[in-house]
C-alpha cells in the first residue's frame, strides 16, 4: 500500500506517495525533481546524499521518505538565492574544490550544517566534521580551505 | 528492500497495541529509530521485516533530560542531540567522547544509543561508556515496563535481551556527585571512520582524600559482547590509582577478555591492547575526579 506523505522541503510544502520502502533520496530525485543530491554507496558512508532533516544533518539514503511526514527537509537546491551562490558555493570554485562534482552538493550541505553549528572552526574541526563525505578527486586539501575561507568571509574578514 | 508496511504509533499505547497485534497476526514487527543500522542490514537483506515500527514519534524515546538523581536519554534521540546535551557534555564526557566516535556527521545526525545498544556489536563505541556509567535499559513490555543494567541487555553479537513485542525505551544513569569522572577511549587503525579493535569504558569515585570508593571498567570488542570487568574495578578500589594499581586493574581486564582474531588485530594483539588502554582511560578518569569535568 502506498503511503500518503505530506511534508515540507526547502520551505515549501510538497505531498506525495510512496512505496513504504521508498528512500527520501528516491523521492527527492525521483517524485520532486531535486537531483542535486546524489547516490553514492547507499549505506550511509559516502555523504553524498546528505540533507537536513528537522535541523539534523542525515543521509537520505537512510532515511525512509514516510519518515518525513509533517517533518521540514532542507536539500541542497535551497542552498543558494536566485541572485547568488552561498559563500560555500563561490569559494569551492575559486578554490577548484571540485572535479567531477557528484561529492560536492554533499559536501556543501554538511559543511554549511558544521558553519551553522560552528562559525570559526579549526582545520582540524573541518576535517573530523566533513569524515563521512568521501571525495575521491581532489585529495580533499582544495575542499578544506575553500570551507575555512567561505567561514572567514561569512565571518566578515577577508578571506 | 523486500516489502514492508510502515507504521509510527504516536503513544505508548498505540506502540503496545500495534506489537500485540503483529505478535498475534505472526507479523515480523521491527522497530526504527535512527535507521543507521537497520536500513543498511534491510538493503542488503539481511533483515526483512513485514512490519516498520517507527518509535520517533513515541515521546518517551524522545526524552533527554536530568533531574538531580537521574539522566534519562530516550531510545531514539539521535547521537548528535545526546552529546550536546550540558549535562551529557559536563558530567558524561567519557560517554560524551563514545558517542562522537560513532560514524560520521551524518550518521550522528540520526543514529541513536538505543540502537546502538539494541545492534550490540561487540564493538559498538557507547556501549562499554553506558556500562561503566551504571546506565540501566528501560523496557517497554506487554503488560509494564521492566528495567535491565546494560551490560545485562546485551547477551551476544547482535543479540539483545528483549524478548517478542518488547521494546528498547530508555536509558537512564545516576548523576555522578562529587570527586567522580568517566573516560571511554578505543583503539582504531585510522583517526576517524572506523570500528574499536579495542574500546575500554571507566567511571570512578574517590572520597575526600582521594580513595577510590568506586570503580566500573567496562571493555568492548575483547569479547562477544560489551561487559563489566568487576575485576578490573575491584582492583582499583580502595587505591589511590597509584601505578601499580593501574597495573593490577590492566592485568585484571586482560585475563577477563576473550578476544577474537580478525582482520582488524589477532587476540593477543587485542588482550594487550587491552591492559594499555586501561591504564590509560582510568589515568583520564581519575583526572577528571580532581578536575570534575569535560576534556
Amino acid at each position: 500500500m502506498k503511503v500518503h506523505v505530506q511534508t515540507e522541503v526547502n520551505g515549501e510544502a510538497v505531498e506525495f506517495l510512496c512505496d513504504p520502502t521508498t528512500t527520501l533520496l528516491d523521492v527527492l530525485r525521483d517524485n520532486l525533481g531535486l537531483r542535486g543530491s546524489k547516490e553514492g554507496c547507499g549505506t550511509g558512508d559516502c555523504g553524498a546524499c546528505s540533507v537536513e532533516l528537522d535541523g539534523a544533518l542525515a543521509c537520505s539514503c537512510l532515511i525512509l521518505a514516510a519518515e518525513t511526514q509533517g517533518r521540514s527537509v532542507a536539500t541542497i537546491e535551497g542552498v543558494a538565492t536566485p541572485e547568488a551562490l552561498h559563500p560555500l558555493q563561490s569559494h569551492l570554485l575559486k578554490s577548484a574544490g571540485l572535479q567531477c562534482g557528484v561529492c560536492t552538493p554533499g559536501i556543501v550541505v554538511a559543511a554549511k550544517h558544521l558553519l551553522e553549528q560552528d562559525p570559526n572552526p579549526t582545520e582540524e574541526a573541518v576535517r573530523y566534521f566533513l569524515a563521512g563525505n568521501l571525495c575521491r578527486c581532489t585529495g580533499y586539501d582544495k575542499i578544506i580551505r575553500a570551507v575555512l575561507d567561505a567561514a572567514a568571509e561569512m565571518r566578515g574578514e577577508a578571506a | 528492500m523486500q516489502g514492508f508496511a510502515y507504521e509510527a504509533p504516536s503513544s505508548l499505547e498505540a506502540l503496545r497495541a500495534r506489537l500485540a497485534a503483529a505478535q498475534g497476526a505472526g507479523e515480523l514487527a521491527q522497530v526504527l529509530a535512527g535507521g543507521t543500522d537497520l536500513l543498511v542490514q534491510m538493503k542488503q537483506g539481511q533483515r526483512a521485516p513485514g512490519l516498520i515500527l517507527d518509535i520517533k514519534r513515541v515521546g518517551e524515546t524522545q526524552a533527554l533530560e536530568a533531574d538531580s538523581e537521574t539522566l534519562t536519554i530516550g531510545a531514539s534521540v539521535p547521537a548528535a542531540k545526546a552529546k550536546a546535551f550540558p549535562l551529557v557534555a559536563e558530567a558524561f564526557p567519557g560517554l560524551a567522547h563514545a558517542i562522537d566516535l560513532i560514524g560520521s556527521s551524518q550518521i550522528q545526525g540520526r543514529a541513536s544509543l538505543g540502537g546502538n545498544l539494541c545492534n550490540a556489536s561487540p564493538a559498538g563505541d557507547t556501549i562499554p561508556a553506558l556500562i561503566a556509567n551504571g546506565f540501566e535499559a528501560q523496557i517497554l513490555t506487554a503488560d509494564g515496563l521492566r528495567t535491565l543494567p546494560v551490560e545485562a541487555f546485551v547477551t551476544g553479537v547482535g543479540k539483545n535481551a528483549l524478548a517478542s513485542g518488547e521494546v528498547l525505551l530508555a536509558l537512564k544513569a545516576p548523576v555522578p556527585g562529587p570527586r567522580s569522572g568517566d573516560a571511554y577511549q578505543r583503539f582504531t587503525p585510522r583517526t576517524e571512520m572506523d570500528i574499536a579493535v579495542v574500546g575500554v569504558g571507566a567511571r570512578l569515585t574517590q572520597d575526600e582524600a582521594g580513595v577510590l570508593t568506586s570503580a566500573r571498567i567496562a571493555l568492548g570488542a575483547v569479547a562477544p559482547q560489551a561487559f563489566l570487568a568487576e575485576a578490573a574495578g575491584a582492583a582499583l578500589v580502595g587505591t589511590r590509582g597509584e601505578p601499580e594499581a593501574l597495573e593490577a586493574a590492566a592485568a585484571a581486564a586482560m585475563e577477563m577478555a576473550k578476544p577474537i582474531s580478525d582482520k582488524r588485530g589477532s587476540a593477543d594483539f587485542r588482550r594487550r591492547i587491552c591492559g594499555v588502554l586501561v591504564k590509560r582511560v582510568v589515568a583520564q578518569a581519575l583526572e577528571r575526579c580532581t578536575t570534575g569535568g569535560a576534556k
